[in-house]
């Protein structure tokens, strides 16, 4: 018999999220990756600004909350300090990884630091109350392009995984989402081989999450879970966009 | 006492870190304080240390964020333009009770400013640090001996008080070459149980955050933290005075302004002039009570600075307004010489007429 439970590596803090919102799923299977692997006793998360700013309130291992953007530099110190024990890593939104801290991104990926970055795009700003974020669909309407993003009054969305996958540095890139069980699955896959490759001194692991945003996006839950296949999926396809390690291997 | 050996300024300090213990340096390139980080990427990796450049000046203080959290001695160094960048970083080092040493070898400002000594970010060290209510302790060495020594100092007291200690040299003081003895002694650090460095399934999750939503909360801990900066006005503040006895006149500078004010004086001397000089080592905090006392003994104050007149400031509120205080300056790079001091040092002996 499976008797349904919460992982030892969540808190009793209930989530402050709102309904229908994909963050507790993801912050959910991060947990149950930390009890399988054993790890919750060293690992140290850290927690961007954004709607998933409490996550330290959220995970029971040690819990560091970072400046705007910052998390990967943070990551960097906490892991450099005892790179032998320290299991670090960011769990950071896709204003924070993407738009402001996107230097720490790219030099932490390019250094190919040790460290695990969970990054939810959901293609807004949470937060803030639904602002237009570096990941914004083309047209995408928010409170900072009310008559839809105009490519060319503010240009394009950033594609992380397939920006950062032009570099030598980094491990792993692949991007999950969380809209169906199938989807979380694999998505479960993909933050266990994240940290994995940590545990095992692999290197750089990002995991980008396409996660919805139904009080900003102005949907139900469920059709939020459906925008995600039509129109974040086709614009942000899932998808392994590096693995060194397989590459070597020939698979 | 031991040897002593030939030093530059930015040697010393990066030297007397390793003394002090720190095994982890995060840095950015500027001039004029590149040495620091030049000697930590030769030494630390022959120490089991760690000198890693960062991208920008801002990560390097996010990465020193998380070296201190995770409960190890940790600095980073910077010139002027690069501490402006790290400001973000300084108020959460500060609203997270992170300990940690910063040195800013300060160049002219404002804007990128030239590459010349300066010693116009006393206001910044002092006082506006970054943004919200919070304090650095700022040491500021004369000598390349001090620059050693009050890195040491430094890596203690933002140990004993959870907070960032700065030394704030300038560029001459950081190029300037002078025997150093490196016989230091360093105190142990203290245990750190609110290090987030790993619970090991044997305690609660420890947190390290700026964030408090509640704002009676927020403001306790404002409270509490002032009153730690109460303690350390009450035990930390350290100066020297220099022929203060008979002092009719009054110096107040810290710094390569203090080495420049010292030959004045005593030329001042031999003009049969009674001078004297209090010498902040620590700006923040300020030695506000030798000033007082002074306020009641001499006839005026000159401030000499390599500014526009920062720490004039503090000194017209520790002498309480008692007695003219002049400011005897350069800017931009320029160092005022011993003869412009002497001659601030006459006008106030004449009663502020030439």
């Amino acid at each position: 018999m499976v008797v349904f439970d919460k992982p030892h590596a969540l808190t009793d803090a209930p989530f402050h999220y709102c309904p229908g919102c994909t963050h507790g799923i993801v912050h959910r299977l991060v947990a149950e990756v930390i009890d399988e692997l054993g790890i919750e006793g060293r690992t140290i998360g850290i927690a961007p600004v954004g709607c998933s700013v409490m996550a330290y309130n959220y995970f029971n291992c040690d819990m560091i909350e970072a400046a705007h953007g910052r998390a990967p530099a943070v990551a960097t110190g906490v892991k450099r300090a005892d790179p032998e024990n320290n299991i670090v890593f960011t769990y950071q939104g896709d204003g924070d990884l993407a738009s402001i801290g996107m230097a720490e991104t790219v030099h932490s990926a390019a250094r190919n630091e040790n460290i695990t970055i969970i990054f939810i795009n959901n293609a807004i700003y949470g937060m803030t109350g639904g602002q237009m974020a570096p990941t914004s669909l083309p047209g995408q309407v928010t409170q900072t392009s009310p008559y839809g993003r105009d490519v060319n009054h503010c240009g394009y969305p950033v594609k992380v995984c397939e920006m950062l996958s032009e570099l030598e540095g980094p491990e792993y890139l692949e991007r999950v989402t969380v809209n169906s069980v199938k989807n979380i699955r694999n998505a479960k896959k993909a933050i266990k081989k994240a940290f994995t490759n940590q545990i095992e001194g692999k290197g750089f692991s990002l995991v980008e999450v396409l996660s919805t945003c139904p009080t900003n996006w102005g949907m139900t839950p469920a059709d939020a879970l459906k925008w995600i296949d039509d129109k974040m999926i086709p614009y942000y396809p899932l998808g392994v966009y590096k693995d060194r390690s397989a590459d070597k291997e020939g698979k | 006492m031991s040897d002593k050996v030939l030093m530059k300024g930015n040697e010393a300090i990066a030297e007397a870190a390793i003394i002090a213990g720190c095994r982890h340096y995060f840095g950015y390139p500027i001039t004029p304080q590149t040495e620091i980080a030049a000697y930590m990427a030769k030494r630390m990796p022959k120490i089991g240390g760690c000198f890693l450049q960062a991208e920008s000046e801002i990560a390097a203080i996010n990465m020193v964020y998380g070296v201190a959290s995770a409960g190890k001695r940790v600095m980073t160094s910077s010139s002027s333009p690069g501490i402006s960048l790290k400001g973000e970083g300084l108020s959460y080092m500060a609203g997270a009770d992170m300990p940690c040493l910063v040195v800013n070898v300060q160049r002219g400002g404002p804007g990128l400013g030239g590459i010349q000594p300066s010693q116009s970010d006393y206001f910044q060290a002092t006082k506006a640090g970054g943004h919200g209510d919070f304090r650095m302790i700022v040491l500021a060495p004369a000598s390349v001996q001090e620059m050693a020594e009050l890195t040491v100092k430094g890596f203690e007291l933002a140990d004993k008080y959870r907070m960032t200690s700065m030394l704030l040299a300038d560029g001459t003081m950081g190029q300037m070459m002078e025997p150093v003895a490196l016989d230091l002694e360093v105190k142990p650090a203290p245990e750190k149980p609110w290090a987030t460095n790993g619970t090991k399934m044997q305690r609660a999750h420890n947190i390290t955050n700026s964030l408090s939503l509640v704002a009676e909360e927020l403001e306790a801990l404002n409270f509490a933290r002032y009153e730690k900066y109460a303690e350390i006005e009450k035990n930390e503040v350290m100066y020297e005075e220099y022929m203060m006895d008979d002092a009719e006149i009054c110096i107040a500078a810290f710094g390569i302004a203090s080495r420049v004010s010292r030959n004045a004086i005593d030329e001042a001397r031999r003009q049969g002039i009674k001078v004297g000089m209090i010498r902040p080592i620590t700006l923040w905090p300020f030695p506000a009570a030798p000033f007082k006392a002074a306020a009641d003994k001499v006839k005026s104050f000159i401030s000499v600075e390599l500014s526009m007149g920062q720490m004039i400031e503090d000194v017209r509120l520790a002498t309480e307004c008692k007695k003219p205080v002049t400011l005897c300056n350069r800017v931009g790079g320029m160092i005022p010489s011993p003869e412009q001091v002497l001659e601030a040092i006459i006008k106030a002996n004449n009663g502020g007429a030439n």
